[in-house]
């Protein structure tokens, strides 16, 4: 497929379709909700099915060195990025020290759901991943944070520290990170056998229910942008654009030597380019509440998001195809 | 009916900082609260709802506890201790309760 195959195909599928209606009905201020319980069970299902196949595909081929690889590759860049995207920001705008570090993190964490779409999208183009790329998403929500509160301290000396072992653990048992790692190993344990079983409800279903969560999604994003957008300023709202490009590049670097399917590597660029929009900003307002949720929630979820969904999509399946050996 | 003069402590925080709250206010000995979800509103940044929010941040819960007049002052310093930084509101009023004994 060539680039702008890639990128027709994904702009024009129903997810991202619905995901645009979301955010168009937002900035029109429509009535269009979804009800936040309803919202949160959308989730829970999304983890519960890209969780569970994940582990499916570890029951058939074991726990080895490629997948340690992987692993080992995300969480350094998950830790290096905040660093990056910290310089960056400090440079660029005139974010506090505090605010730069609560966006770094968001940029080094990843958001589960621009993965998830990023599966549909490496489907559409017909090219099978590795279903450890499950673990490694969740490998790579917490080096980030922990970076980001140590370029804030670094920062900030005088400020009040939160105790990091609570703090771990809170960003540990975050309730997405417990079902998608919970049903990963239930795929595991079960295989193929434990899919049969479920099937008819992970499957079929699975793009429908997606579509409606981006829906909210969509809804949610230009609800932020509607409200928060004339807080960030034009260095800032770049950088909401540029980072996931420049954390892509660094992904495809490490795609060169690790032995990844094209759709195992355009599924870690995706990762890595994501910015974090539900299990860090929860963390920040924790561990950095002088942030401002303002900047950081609404760069990620009304900027970044979009551009991941509709333009980045395609081309980090466009940079897999050549870092990864083509499809 | 006899009624008992009691303090209501209302405090809205965003949803992340609950759990520490509950915590804070256990540690203090209050006796009982209740927590219900705030589904939206307006602030210096503009307004919010919790519609279609999967995570915590950009939710606001509220939390009700009724309490002797004597004990409001060190709840409000454990309270206040723990909430400085975040988002939120903390309010103090006088309310009736027909069973004293409880609060």
């Amino acid at each position: 497929m060539s680039g702008i195959d890639l990128a027709v195909a994904n702009l024009t599928s129903p997810m991202v379709l619905f995901f645009v209606l979301g955010f168009a009905a937002a900035l029109a201020r429509s009535d269009l909700t979804v009800p936040e319980a309803i919202a949160k069970a959308l989730a829970l299902y999304l983890m519960l099915a890209i969780g569970f196949k994940g582990g499916v595909e570890i029951h058939k081929t074991g726990i080895d060195s490629r997948m340690l690889g992987a692993i080992g590759a995300g969480a350094l860049l998950s830790a290096a990025i905040p660093v990056i995207g910290y310089g960056l920001l400090r440079l660029t705008t005139r974010l506090s020290a505090v605010d730069a570090a609560a966006v770094a993190a968001h940029y080094g964490s990843i958001s589960i759901v621009t993965f998830v779409a990023g599966t549909e999208a490496v489907r559409l183009a017909g090219w099978p991943f590795e279903g450890y790329l499950v673990a490694v998403a969740a490998i790579m929500e917490t080096p980030a944070i922990m970076v980001a509160l140590l370029l804030a301290r670094r920062a900030a000396p005088d400020r009040r520290g939160e105790p990091v072992g609570a703090l771990l653990r809170e960003i540990g048992l975050n309730g997405s990170i417990v079902m998608l790692i919970g049903s990963f190993l239930i795929g595991a344990i079960t295989g193929p056998k434990g899919l049969a079983m479920i099937d008819p409800f992970i499957g079929a279903p699975f793009r429908g229910i997606l579509c409606l969560f981006l829906l909210d999604m969509g809804l949610v994003a230009g609800r932020g942008l509607r409200e928060g957008g004339r807080l960030l300023s034009l260095p800032v709202v770049a950088f909401g654009l540029y980072m996931p490009l420049i954390s892509a590049m660094l992904a495809a670097a490490f795609c060169l030597v690790l032995p990844l399917s094209p759709g195992g590597a355009a599924l870690l660029i995706t990762l890595t380019a994501s910015a974090s929009y539900i299990a860090v900003p929860a963390a920040m307002r924790l561990a950095l509440p002088e942030a401002r949720p303002a900047i950081y929630l609404t760069l990620s979820l009304a900027v970044t998001f979009p551009f991941n969904l509709t333009i980045g999509l395609p081309f980090y399946l466009f940079l897999a195809a050549r870092v990864a050996g083509g499809a | 009916m006899d009624m008992h003069s009691k303090k209501r402590i209302e405090i809205i925080v965003e949803a992340p900082a609950i759990h520490r709250l509950t915590a804070a206010l256990e540690t203090a000995g209050v006796k009982g609260y209740s927590i219900l979800p705030v589904l939206g509103g307006r602030g210096s940044t503009g307004s919010w709802t919790r519609d279609g929010l999967v995570g915590g941040a950009g939710q606001m819960v509220m939390l009700i506890c009724i309490t002797d007049a004597g004990r409001v002052e060190a709840i409000l310093a454990d309270v206040m201790r723990l909430l400085s930084r975040q988002i939120g509101i903390v309010t103090v009023g006088d309310v009736s309760v027909v069973r004293g004994e409880r609060f």
